[in-house]
Formats: structure tokens, sequence, C-alpha cells
């Protein structure tokens, strides 16, 4: 074993500090030395660092960063350097399975194929394409998100498709749509390179994305570092760096941002001009954020005034500014209405689209932004407007088809609803791609349950066998990263390619492979009577270039890339076309917005309803090309801690694994730094309840139970927290997946649900 | 004068449609954005109820049981299967139309009167029920394909 750090001791590494130009690192591991190394990028969290990756006689034997990258320069984190294992391990699926008898048994691909066809097909003729419903991820790439969005929407038809970026990074988009009528993040990570404050909301952004932080860290240490703001209740790897830390009580972001905006309108702190030139609603704004004092907000959410004030000062005074937000605020209450108070903070005093000023309403996944981009969840290709006859049209020229194939007449089925119509059963085949929902649901007992219905035909396609592949009625095995070429684009707009390093094991597919395989078994044809995809695309490269097409003239414009332009150098930055052919730093440096009625991907929403605005009614406000100002009053959560169930729950990530830990699980170096769930409760509630660390705690609520060994410390009394990541897979000797908690409920504009609070309690099972 | 009987008319279709809302919210657990959703708008219009009560005291007593006549009818048929949902949601949206076109009407009568105080209340009370109409409608096209056409 070859490494340049250890990254499990030491998370981040050495500091190198600076302003200006962030120095190269390359960080490496490898098992041998490779014979190769093949351009790629990390898929374990939605940073996308640049990455390379080691071949030695067709096995992947190690990882190192790419210094040419301009998102990471060269740096890696821990789960970049020691997840690639999982690619060898022994567990992959290699063969498609089909459920005889009640028993998954080994099938030939043409076996599984052909039932999912018959199947398709039948329900297509008795139930119409309603009946049909796809469940992605945000761990494909974009040929593969564009071939199952054309499969799905113009083959089928169908309105039910969407992701687990539904409970990740909804309310990033639906933030982004609601301020400046499109997704896309404005700023750029080079930004963090000269300024002057930083505010993370709700973003455990050292555990999540370690190598943002390590850049944030180099600042810290080099000459004139930022001010950092630290939003969250929990004393995180994040706040213990913050210059201050507001740990508000959870589920009260909404009246904390109100509080700040109020302040640093006070003070006079806003740029007037630009309110006035480049956005409506600011009266509006001001009036609903004016009785949030201080004193309020601190009687509500435990921030006291006085940190409350420093906070707004930096906030107010800085001239520039990167803002992130996440999980925090977008799992919580009133999630997209307390995620556009980010927006405001920048548009209020003018902090966007120049250097040193961005926001980042931050996605989880590493392909979450294609997935929202492609159209493989509730939107539409190249951020179109379902509700804008024009943007259909558009698509269907794009696929010649008819304009009414495709589903647009109401918005397009969330994940929840989608689950929803599963457990009535009026979807009667859900097809689920490499996500394991059995462990990231809320409430896992209601998931399994309809999983488990006799009416309901689940496929699952993954490369590992997970508690939902247990469930299914067709397995299909999947290749995975390293093992296909495609691209995918990360948080900040930045487009990687990822080669094909190895062959994947055994039988498996790529997904691309599967879904055009699907498309060309079902006849899907246009209207013409060609075959839908396959006329025109043979490799994942046509699927790009095809992209590229649907692209053009959007905001996600990727006309100017290929994949010889991807090859070789840095990742690069959407919209990247004739204007801009090395990509674009900052969105909105011109303070246009993607507002205008008819480029818009969204009308907006009524954010306390979540009631979509019609185009008839947008028409009397088009701001054409204003950003809007909004705002809602404060919510209390619908559950909270009472005589019966004490406590507020909270759940988030460790550092060392990613999602179910299908992938970073297998990783030995993984496993061990963080190798079982735990719950982490303060010192008084530890006395409280008679608890001392290591004991195992039964923590019960409405929905379920879950038994974790205790942690006692960095929290606040009131609250405890549990990691998401931990199910059943490789341990299932007591329940211990957090979600058996959680509720059945969501942000009514993101559609987000709210893993972030429930009420528990807790008892010590054994000493 | 017969504004009282419109403020009357008022107030018991804003009670009935407060009462219809926590109806459809309790019968719709499986339904979290309903359930939700209808407490929150169930609570507007109780709250409007009460906005409502001083303009009863100040132009009199004359009551009108219409509306909860109109309740007793829209709810009345026995509803099982999924089909109960759209059906809820369609009632609940007649009954906001009861509510809507009383406000118009008094509306009318308060600039003829002069009266800044139900004008004020009028302003507040009524943009909400336009929030409530248009969130019913948005919900019952995002249920009514799948409802008609595919389930059971
Ligand atoms: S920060 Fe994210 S993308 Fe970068 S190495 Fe770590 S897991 Fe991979």
């Amino acid at each position: 074993m070859n490494q340049t750090r250890d990254s499990i001791q030491d998370i981040w590494g050495p500091r190198f500090g600076y302003e200006g130009q962030w120095p190269v690192r390359v960080d490496e591991r490898v098992e041998e030395d490779p014979d190769h190394w093949v351009q790629s990028a990390c898929v374990l969290c939605s940073n996308g660092c640049g990455m390379d990756i080691g071949v030695k006689e067709g096995r992947i034997v190690g990882v190192r960063g790419r210094a040419v990258d301009s998102v990471n320069h060269g740096r890696l984190g821990p789960k970049g350097l020691n997840g690639w294992v999982a690619n060898n391990s022994p567990d992959r699926l290699t063969k498609p399975l089909i459920r005889r008898n009640g028993q998954l048994e080994e099938a030939t691909w043409d076996e599984a194929m052909d039932l999912i066809v018959r199947k398709s097909k039948e329900l297509l003729e008795k139930h119409t394409s309603s009946s049909i419903g796809f469940y992605t991820s945000g761990q494909l790439f974009l040929e593969e998100y564009y071939a199952l969005g054309i499969v799905g929407k113009a083959g089928l038809g169908t309105p039910h498709m969407d992701g687990n970026t539904r409970l990740c990074t909804a309310t990033a988009a639906a933030a982004l749509k609601e301020s400046f009528g499109s997704d896309g993040q404005p700023g750029s990570y080079s930004d963090l390179d000269t300024t002057e404050a930083i505010l993370h909301v709700g973003h455990n952004i050292a555990s999540q994305q370690t190598v943002l932080w390590m850049r944030v860290l180099d600042r810290l240490a080099g000459p004139n570092p930022p001010k950092l703001v630290v939003i969250d209740p929990r004393a995180t790897y994040t706040a213990e760096k913050a210059t201050v830390h507001l740990a508000p009580r959870v589920g009260t972001n909404v009246p904390v941002m109100n509080g700040l905006l109020r302040l640093i309108i006070e003070a006079g702190n806003i740029n007037q001009e630009y309110i006035d030139a480049h956005t409506v609603g600011f009266e509006e704004l001001k009036q609903l954020v004016a009785k949030w004092t201080p004193e309020r907000v601190e009687q509500l959410t435990g921030v006291p005034a006085a940190k409350l004030r420093e906070a707004a000062h930096i906030l107010g005074t800085c001239n520039t500014l990167v803002s992130t937000a996440l999980q925090g605020v977008y799992q919580s209450m009133q999630a997209t209405a307390a995620a556009v108070q980010v927006n405001n903070l920048h548009l209020l005093r003018g902090l966007i689209g120049h250097d040193g000023s961005g926001i980042y309403q931050m996605n989880g996944q590493p392909t979450a932004q294609n997935t929202r981009e492609c159209g493989a969840d509730g939107d539409l290709p190249g951020f179109r407007n379902w509700g804008n006859e024009q943007h259909i049209q558009e698509l269907a020229d794009l696929w010649n088809v008819h304009p009414d194939q495709i589903p647009h007449w109401a918005p397009p089925t969330h994940a929840m609803q989608i689950w929803r119509y599963c457990e009535q059963g009026s979807i009667k085949m859900l097809w689920i791609s490499a996500t394991n929902p059995l462990v990231s649901m809320p409430d896992l007992d209601r998931a399994r349950k309809i999983l488990a219905k006799e009416d309901l035909f689940v496929v699952v396609q993954d490369a590992f066998p997970t508690e939902t592949t247990a469930l299914a009625d067709v397995v299909l095995p999947a290749a995975i990263w390293g093992e296909k070429t495609g691209c995918f684009t990360n948080v900040g707009r930045t487009v990687h390619i990822s080669h094909k390093a190895v062959d994947p094991p055994g039988e498996a597919r790529s997904d691309f492979d599967i879904f055009v395989e699907y498309s060309r078994r079902m006849d899907f044809r246009d209207k013409d009577g060609n075959p839908l995809l396959t006329s025109t695309w043979q490799t994942t490269e046509d699927a790009f270039n095809a992209w590229r097409e649907c692209t053009r003239g959007r905001p996600c414009d990727y006309t100017g890339l290929s994949y010889a332009k991807l090859t070789g150098d840095s990742g690069i930055q959407w919209p990247c076309n004739e204007q801009y052919p090395d990509g674009k730093k900052h969105l909105y440096a011109d303070g246009v917005f993607s507002t205008n009625i008819d480029y818009c991907e969204d009308y907006g929403h009524d954010l306390e309803t979540g009631t979509p605005r019609s185009k008839d009614d947008y028409k009397l406000i088009d701001p054409k090309g204003k950003a809007f100002l909004k705002g809602i009053d404060y919510e209390p959560p619908h559950e909270e801690p009472d005589a019966q169930y004490p406590l507020w729950l909270t759940t988030g990530r460790v550092v060392f694994h990613f999602h179910t830990r299908t992938k970073t699980g297998r990783s030995r170096e993984l496993h061990k730094a963080a190798p079982d769930g735990y719950v982490q409760l303060s010192t008084e509630d530890a006395a409280r309840f008679g608890i001392v660390e290591g004991d195992m705690v039964e923590v019960e609520s409405r929905r379920g139970k879950v038994q974790e060994p205790a942690r006692i410390g960095d929290i606040e009394p009131g609250l405890i927290f549990v990691p998401f990541h931990y199910g059943y897979w490789d341990q299932d000797d007591r329940p211990r997946a957090v979600n058996e908690l959680t509720l059945t409920e969501w942000d009514p504009v993101s559609k987000q649900p709210h893993f972030k609070y429930a009420a528990v309690r807790i008892r010590k099972v054994n000493a | 004068m017969h504004l009282p009987y419109y403020i009357g008319l008022l107030e018991n279709s804003e009670k009935q449609l407060a009462e219809a809302f926590e109806y459809v919210a309790n019968h719709h657990h499986d339904e979290p954005d309903i359930e939700q959703m209808c407490q929150k708008l169930s609570a507007w219009s109780r709250e409007h109820h009460g906005k409502v009560q001083r303009f009863v005291e100040k132009y009199s007593e004359e009551k009108s049981n219409e509306p909860s006549k109109l309740k007793r009818d829209l709810f009345a048929e026995k509803r099982h299967s999924s089909l109960t949902l759209l059906r809820d949601l369609h009632d609940l949206w007649l009954l906001t139309q009861e509510v809507q076109l009383c406000w118009v009407v008094i509306q009318q009568a308060a600039l003829g009167l002069r009266d800044e105080d139900l004008k004020a209340c009028y302003t507040f009370c009524s943009a909400r029920t336009k929030r409530q109409v248009e969130w019913l409608l948005s919900r019952i096209k995002q249920a009514a394909p799948q409802t008609l056409l595919v389930a059971e």
C-alpha cells in the first residue's frame, strides 16, 4: 500500500495557507503501481474532485487527484482515496436475478429484459403508462439520465419519474428557481480564494465535502483569512472553526435568517441601487422580516441576540461573501423558504456575479445536478418549464414525437407521491436504479411494506445486493464508475468526463446499455417510425452529443463541450458555448436573471402552500430578468417533543461514509474508521436517562425503534443525533437504520422530506 | 338593508369551510401533504371566521344557515376507494366558491358604505381565500389523471 497521506488519521491533511491561488497538493493512494492512469472524477459526493484511476492488468489498483483540476487542485479526501476498492469487491452483482417461487434466482439478460418488457407492455395496455414509475439516483452519468429521461417521457410517456435527489437536493433546485428563475449555482469555487466572509447554513462542509473544506482551512491559515459564520444546531467540525457559531433549535432556520436580514436592512447595510435595478419584492420582504428583532429570535431559536448581531455585522459589512446551504436547511421545516433567505441575503447586498461572491445551494450526490438537468427526475431536460408549451414543443422537436406524448398536464410526480401511488396500487411497476431506498427513505417500515406488495412489480438495478434488491422481482447487475464512460457535473457546474478504466465484473452492464436495450425491446418509435434512441445512438458519446443539442440556448448550455474537449485537462463549467468557449465562472454577472417568462424554468410557487403559479399569473408579474426577493413567516414543526416523546432527533452523515455505505462500507479502512451507527446525546440528557458512553440505547418515535450505542457530548440538551448511513446488509442483529424513526412529510414547494426532526424517547437497554 | 344577511352567510360559510378542511385532514392521514395543508387552510378559515365576528355584531344578527346545508349535501355520500380524495377536494373547492362570492358581494357593499375596517378585513381574508382555491385546484389537477385513468 502506497499513499501520500493517511486521510483516516488526518482527514484534511497538511495546511497550505494562501490567498488568491490555491496551491496544488496531489493526494494518491495505490495498492500496487499502476500500468497506466485513466482520467475520471470522484463520485462519492457532490464536490466532483478530478481524479485519475490507476489500472494494473485490467484491475483498479488506486487513485490520485488531478493537479490540473479546478475543483480540487490535486487533493482527495478519505472517501475518494479509499472508496474505489468497492469496485473490486467479491460481492458485486454479476448476473441478473428473477424472483421465482419467492426466491431470487440467477437468470440470463434475455430472460430478465424479456420479463420487464412483457410486464411493461401488459401494464401499458391495461392501465396506461401512468401505472409505471421510475425512481433513480444522483449516481448515474448524464448520458444515462438523458436516456432514461427520453425512455420515460417520450417512450412510455409517464409523469412518474423522480430520484433519490428528491431526498437530498430538491430544495437546492427549488430555491434557485424561486429566486433566479432557473437552477444553476451562481458562483465558482474560486470565489473562496479571495472572499472576505463565508456563511455555512445547515451544511457540515468539513464532513460532507472534505476537499472543499481543505480550501476553506487553507484560507483560514493564510493572510487575510475570511470570517466564518456557521449556523448549525450541533458543534460540528465546521462549527469549531467558526468566527461566530449560531446554534438554533431544530426547525427554526427561518426565524434566524429573518432576524439576520432584519439587522442588515436596519443597519443600512444593503445595496439599494442593486435592489432597485435587479430585484422585485423588497418592500414585502422588509415588512416580513421587520418583526424578527434579535430578542424575538433569541426567544424562539435559542440563539443569543448578541451573537445574532455579531453574525449580522459580518454578513452585512463584508465586501465579498460565499454562502452555502445544505441538508440542515433542505431536510427541515420550511426548507425552500429558509433556503431562499440565503439568496435574499446576497441579493440585498448585491453580492452575486463577481469574483469572491457566490451562493451554493449545495448538492449532496456527485451527479444530482445531471438528474435535474437531464429530466430523469421531476424536471424537464435542459431546465425547461413544464408549464411552457413552447418548451414542450422544443423537446418534442428534438425527439421527433408529438408534444402530447410528453406528460406536462401537471407538475411531474415527486418521489414521495410516486411511493404513495405504489402504496395505493395505481403504480404497478417501479423501476429503481442505483439507490437503496430501504435505508434512505423516511419511515422505513412503510417503505418496506410498499416494496413487498404483491401487486407491485419491482425492478432494481444496482451494483451490490442491498436491502432493496432483496425485495425486487428482477435485479439487474449494473456496471459502475470506472467500468463505463460518461460525464457528470458537480455542484459548481463543472463538467467532468470519466473514462472507462476496466471491464465490469461478470455480466454487469452499464445503466446506459440497460435503458437503451429496454427502449429497443419496447420498440419505442418516433413520429416517423424510427427507433426512438437506437436509430441515432450507438455510444454514450452519441448520447452526449444529443444532450448538447438539448441544452442549446438554455442556462445549462453544453454546446461548447465534447468528449475530446473534456479529456486531458481540467473539468469545465457550463454554460460553455460559442460565447464562453472555456465556460463561465459567474452566472448573472450583468444582474440579469433567468426569470424572463419565455426563458424561466419555473413560474414560482406560493412558498406557504406550494401551489405552482400559472403562466397567466406570471404574465402579470413577469420580472423580465429581475430576481425575486421572497420569504414567509415562521411556522413551527408539525411534530414537536411532548411528554411522551420528549427529545428532538436529528439525522446526518459521518465523514467516512456515503449514503447507505454500499461502496464505502466495503472499504476496510472506511469501515474501520466508522464501523457502526451511534446516538449522540448531551451530558445533561445522558445523566437524566442514566446513560454512559457505550451503553446500548433504544430510540423510539411514533413510527419505529432503533438501538444504538451512546456517544456523549458536543450537542445541545434536548437534541439527539443518529447518522443515516447504517442499515442491515452487513449487520442485521438489531434495528439500527435511523429512518425507522423519521416522518413521512415534506416541504410544500420542493417536496423534500423532513429528515432533520422527529420527536423521540430514549432508554438504556443494557449496561 | 341586506348586508347583515350576507355577513351572516359569509360567517357561516367560513365556518363550514374551516370544518370541512378539518374533516378532510382527519380523513387522509395517509396523504401527509393533504393532512398538513388542510389543517393549515382550516386554520385560515377559522381565523377569517373570527375576524368577521365584529361585523356580525356591528351590522346585526340575522343568521343564514344555507351553507351548512351545502356542506351537508356535499360531503353526504359515503366514499371509499381512491376516488375519495379527489371528491373531497372537489367538494372543498365548491365550498370555497361560496366564500369567495360572499366576499365579492360584501366588498361592493363595504365600498358603498365606506367602511374602512370591513375593506381591510376583505382585503386580508379574500386574498387567502384565493390561495385556498388555488391550492385545491392544483392538487385536484395533480390527482385527477391518476385517479381517473389508473386507480381502481
Ligand atoms: S470531497 Fe467528495 S468528491 Fe472529493 S474526494 Fe472527497 S468524496 Fe470524493
